[in-house]
């Protein structure tokens, strides 16, 4: 006889739940816990938003973990009416790889930080892009240490002057993005908390996604890293420094929609559409196309060392395909020992090769 | 010159070589042979930490020891009596193991100048010539040479032929010691099953060298060992990490539930790993991490989600878990972390055992923060106290740390092992679902008279909730910083894991009265040598009881009562006093200390000699 576990029964039970679902609101994955954060932080934006996104995911509640690392964004599965972890410092990505591989009938979320997620965490973070577990990481980038005051962070730019850098920061910045692409994530993109309906949509194509969702999410800390992302969040300034990436559409931006990104080779540039380019001169995004996404990462620095190009920096789907998931293969190397291996039979087992009798 | 046959209650032999020689496989198949044949044994492999260190040098030593008997044997043998040396590194590393009188079998092929010259021999001098053997009984034998004839007719390369050689060995001490030899036949035949032609070449080899011992007239005696008196039943011989894989599945079994491993590999505890990866079919599933901290992280996610949580390592690896086993401790869910001590500090010696990390294993975190410790005091035991660690993880929603070490793991002996159905089922209650608000408000942090609360895994309707590593207000399980119920929280903590002593077994005397002058008080792979021990000084008049814990943390509710029966405790241990200090801080008692930090187990005679100075030093 084929093992049956107690597990295998929630596999079953979640399927049949699927068809039976209550008509959920935003307001149902409120928990009852008081949110606390800092007044004006982008975690309220970003909590909404995922709150909102929820009742459109299909799922029933009790098939959903939200499991975190530690920081200010880690507090977040306290706010959610779901299963929820908040774990140790930068692990949530192991923890996370651990439940799903043995719960597959879960949705599991992961919440972390830039602090989080690429520092402590920096090791489970790529790993888990590289397995391409079946989670969604949202990963919350402030550019800075928000829960122990003030610190730089693996993601602040050369140059911050912080608590611990008071003469400026020296260290080469993580550009997430193309650290995920580096690690063979199927599923990169970026949103920030002061477009909510973009966000929303990111969060709601991460899902869908089937394997490691990476969204990165800029955040702004109200006070220890105000104004970080002022140019992409800004309504003024967005048109020029932004550009939102749409699958099969050309990458163009700017206030009348006046400038475009074109590849000369697999160098990009910066053109004004009107005399000399038109619109099917420019690069058209294609998100399955791994060279073109690392040359989109690569749109990173705000001029590059300060002079050459000013690229606009990307939003949206940056790079999604389809690629087999870790928890997949094992549910599958499970289920092919149990078929052909014959009855899981202990007596066997323990009995082992070779026995004696003693008399 | 005739052949004696001669019968003897017990032998001791030691294979040694290069690590290349194979010596590990001569003595496990020895071992097998010996096991099927009933006798009592234990063996004590010994080999270097390089997969390959400089050939022909005394650190590339790689050796395995094996007592066997027709009476109870509990430890490898102090001295052998038999000691294969493949090489002169091999007899430089392990002459001073031998018995006077005891009897040499020496590969000459392996002592030519350039061998001499790697064991660092002086110049010009080789010990088979130069009469510092005298009192031994040496036989030379060219084992190169006479395996190449042996394999004349056969076209192999000089490589494969010359890889055969401790074959030849073992045929030799089979007949030597009235072996058979159709178990490694089978395994051979096995093995090469896509090679037949090195599977015929290893069979003939083998044989060779049996029927060398037949006719060349080298041995004066051939010694028989009868089959041991052991408690009726069937055996199959087992090392301590096959009966603790066995233990774990046997456990997934009777609890129904899937079983998780995450873990990193490390020396020697990565057998469990290679183990249980084998048993998917059981419902196992076995997670190589990226590090130590996500295999035991990775083991807390899927035992939140309602699996059997387990992760292995030893010392070094268990140091970087301690914040994810804390991180256990507060959310209250069951995790097996098994701990396959090793000598350390730091890297250490991977190789070698040591019982040094007892303390990390009941201290070793921050804060306060108590959880379960558990020993096997054999091979054998793996199976059963690996079974009894997930049961009381289960059963009382802890982590357990399972305290085994390399002597032990590696180690094997004749095990009875039971049939499924006398195994106890493990009862695992999870958290119902609610439906409706009359159900009422789930509180995750609820508990029974125990102390314990209910696992509550996701995909359970009505009961979504959040846990962490922030401390829990009691009942609700929401964050609190509240001065007060962090102590309270603390005590919980604490009694929840002193109420386990009510689901163990009390305490039991090994040997002797149950109380008197003497206790000596071991855990873990001391047992054999202090249980031959205390026989011997008992047989000798003296008033002497053995008592074995395995259960550390907390430790059995009738413990005191027992230690204070007896006018002096004597506590042995392969480290520099663990658990004489536990047991002298507990309990208020002069414990006196053995201790060896040697990175090997206690022979039978030093033991022997350290208790008795001890019994003369200060009289009971």
């Amino acid at each position: 006889m084929a093992v049956e576990t107690l597990i295998d029964k929630f596999v079953q039970l979640h399927e049949a739940d699927l068809t039976n679902l209550p008509a959920y609101s935003s307001k149902d994955f409120a928990s009852d816990q008081d949110v606390r954060w800092c007044p004006g932080c982008g975690d309220y934006t970003i909590l909404k938003q995922v709150q909102n996104a929820m009742p459109e995911l299909g799922i029933a509640k009790k098939d959903i973990v939200f499991i975190s690392g530690i920081g200010c964004s880690s507090r977040f599965p306290y706010y959610m009416d779901t299963f929820g972890m908040h774990s140790i410092h930068g692990r949530a990505p192991a923890i996370a790889t651990g439940l799903k591989t043995s719960r597959p009938d879960l949705t599991v979320w992961i919440i972390t930080g830039d602090g989080d997620s690429l520092s402590i965490g920096a090791n489970h973070f790529t790993q888990l892009l590289r397995r391409n577990v079946n989670v969604n990481l949202l990963l919350f980038n402030n550019e800075i240490y928000g829960l122990t005051k003030g610190q730089y962070s693996p993601a602040s730019p050369k140059g911050l002057v912080t608590k611990s850098t008071p003469y400026g920061s020296i260290d080469n910045p993580f550009n997430p993005l193309a650290l995920s692409l580096g690690a063979d994530g199927s599923f990169v993109a970026r949103a920030m908390d002061r477009d909510p309906k973009h966000l929303k949509e990111m969060i709601l194509r991460s899902h869908k996604h089937k394997g490691t969702s990476m969204l990165e999410i800029y955040q702004n800390c109200i006070v220890f890293n105000d104004g970080a992302f002022e140019l992409f969040t800004d309504k003024k300034t967005r048109p020029q420094e932004a550009i939102y990436l749409e699958h099969g559409q050309p990458m163009v931006f700017g206030k009348e929609n006046d400038k475009g990104v074109r590849l000369n080779g697999l160098v990009p540039e910066v053109v004004e559409l009107g005399d000399s380019f038109s619109k099917d001169d420019i690069w058209v995004h294609d998100e399955q196309d791994a060279t073109k996404a690392h040359l989109l990462s690569r749109f990173f620095e705000h001029p590059p060392n300060g002079e050459g190009v000013q690229f606009p920096r990307p939003f949206g789907v940056l790079y999604a395909v389809d690629r087999p998931c870790y928890d997949e293969g094992v549910v599958e190397q499970v289920q092919h020992a149990k078929d052909t291996q014959g009855e899981a039979d202990l007596d066997a087992l323990l009995r082992g090769g070779e026995t004696w009798q003693v008399k | 010159m005739s052949t004696q046959d001669q019968v003897r209650e017990d032998v001791t032999i030691r294979f040694a070589g290069d690590s290349g020689d194979g010596m590990q496989l001569t003595g496990s198949l020895f071992t097998n042979t010996t096991a099927l044949l009933g006798n009592d044994l234990r063996t004590l492999p010994e080999f270097p930490a390089e997969i390959r260190a400089p050939q022909g040098t005394v650190p590339g030593v790689s050796s395995f020891q094996l007592q066997f008997g027709s009476r109870q044997i509990l430890t490898p043998g102090d001295e052998c009596d038999a000691l294969v040396v493949m090489n002169s590194a091999a007899l430089k590393a392990n002459l001073s193991l031998l018995k006077k009188g005891g009897t040499i079998i020496a590969n000459t092929a392996g002592f030519d100048k350039k061998n001499l010259n790697l064991a660092k021999y002086p110049e010009g001098v080789n010990p088979l010539e130069d009469g510092s053997l005298d009192k031994y009984e040496v036989i030379e034998i060219d084992v190169t040479k006479l395996v190449k004839e042996a394999l004349a007719d056969m076209n192999l390369p000089y490589k494969d032929q010359e890889r055969s050689k401790n074959m030849f060995v073992l045929g030799m001490l089979y007949w030597m010691y009235n072996r058979p030899m159709d178990s490694t036949i089978d395994f051979l035949n096995q093995k090469f099953g896509k090679k037949p032609e090195i599977a015929e070449a290893n069979i003939k080899v083998l044989k060779a060298g049996y029927y060398y011992g037949e006719t060349a007239e080298i041995f004066n005696s051939r010694v028989t060992v009868k089959q041991a008196d052991l408690e009726p039943g069937t055996y199959r011989n087992i090392t301590g990490n096959e009966a603790l894989v066995l233990g774990l599945v046997a456990a997934a079994r009777k609890s129904n539930l899937p079983l998780f491993l995450g873990t990193y590999p490390i020396t020697p505890a990565s057998d469990v790993l290679h183990g249980l990866a084998k048993h998917k079919k059981f419902g196992i599933t076995t997670f190589q991490a990226e590090d130590e901290i996500a295999a035991c992280a990775s083991a807390i996610g899927a035992s939140f989600g309602g699996s059997i949580g387990v992760t292995s390592s030893s010392g070094p690896g268990i140091a970087l878990k301690g914040e994810a086993i804390g991180l256990a401790v507060m959310l209250e869910l069951p995790l097996v972390v098994l701990n396959i001590q090793r000598a350390g500090p730091s890297t250490g010696m991977p190789t070698k055992t040591e019982q040094a990390d007892l303390m990390q294993a009941v201290y070793g975190r921050n804060g306060e923060s108590p959880l379960l410790v558990v020993a096997p005091k054999s091979p054998a035991d793996c199976f059963e106290m690996a079974f009894e660690a997930v049961r009381i993880s289960l059963e009382h929603m802890t982590p357990v740390i399972f305290l085994s070490d390399g002597y032990i793991a590696n180690g094997s002996e004749p095990w009875k092992f039971p049939n499924s159905e006398d195994l106890k089922d493990i009862k695992v209650e999870f958290e119902g679902p609610r439906h409706s608000e009359e159900d009422g408000a789930f509180m995750p942090y609820k508990r029974d008279a125990r102390l314990v609360r209910k696992w509550a895994i996701p995909g359970t309707q009505g009961i979504e909730h959040r846990v962490g590593g922030l401390e829990k207000e009691d009942v609700t399980g929401n964050v609190s910083y509240d001065p007060d119920n962090h102590q309270k929280m603390t005590d919980i903590r604490r009694d929840k894991r002193d109420l386990v002593a009510q689901n163990i077994p009390e305490q039991d005397i090994d040997q002797g009265n149950e109380s008197g002058d003497i206790l000596v008080l071991g855990w873990g792979g001391t047992y054999g040598a202090i249980r031959t021990v205390v026989h011997q000084l008992r047989k000798e008049g003296m008033d002497i009881s053995h008592a074995h814990l395995r259960y550390i943390n907390p430790f059995p509710k009738n413990m005191e009562s027992l230690l204070k029966s007896f006018k002096k405790i004597i506590v042995p241990e392969i480290n520099d006093g663990q658990l004489v200090r536990l047991i002298r801080s507990e309990f208020l008692i002069p414990a006196v200390p053995i201790n060896k930090v040697k990175g090997r187990p206690f022979g039978v005679s030093e033991l022997k000699q350290e208790i008795l100075q001890l019994v003369e030093k200060q009289p009971a």
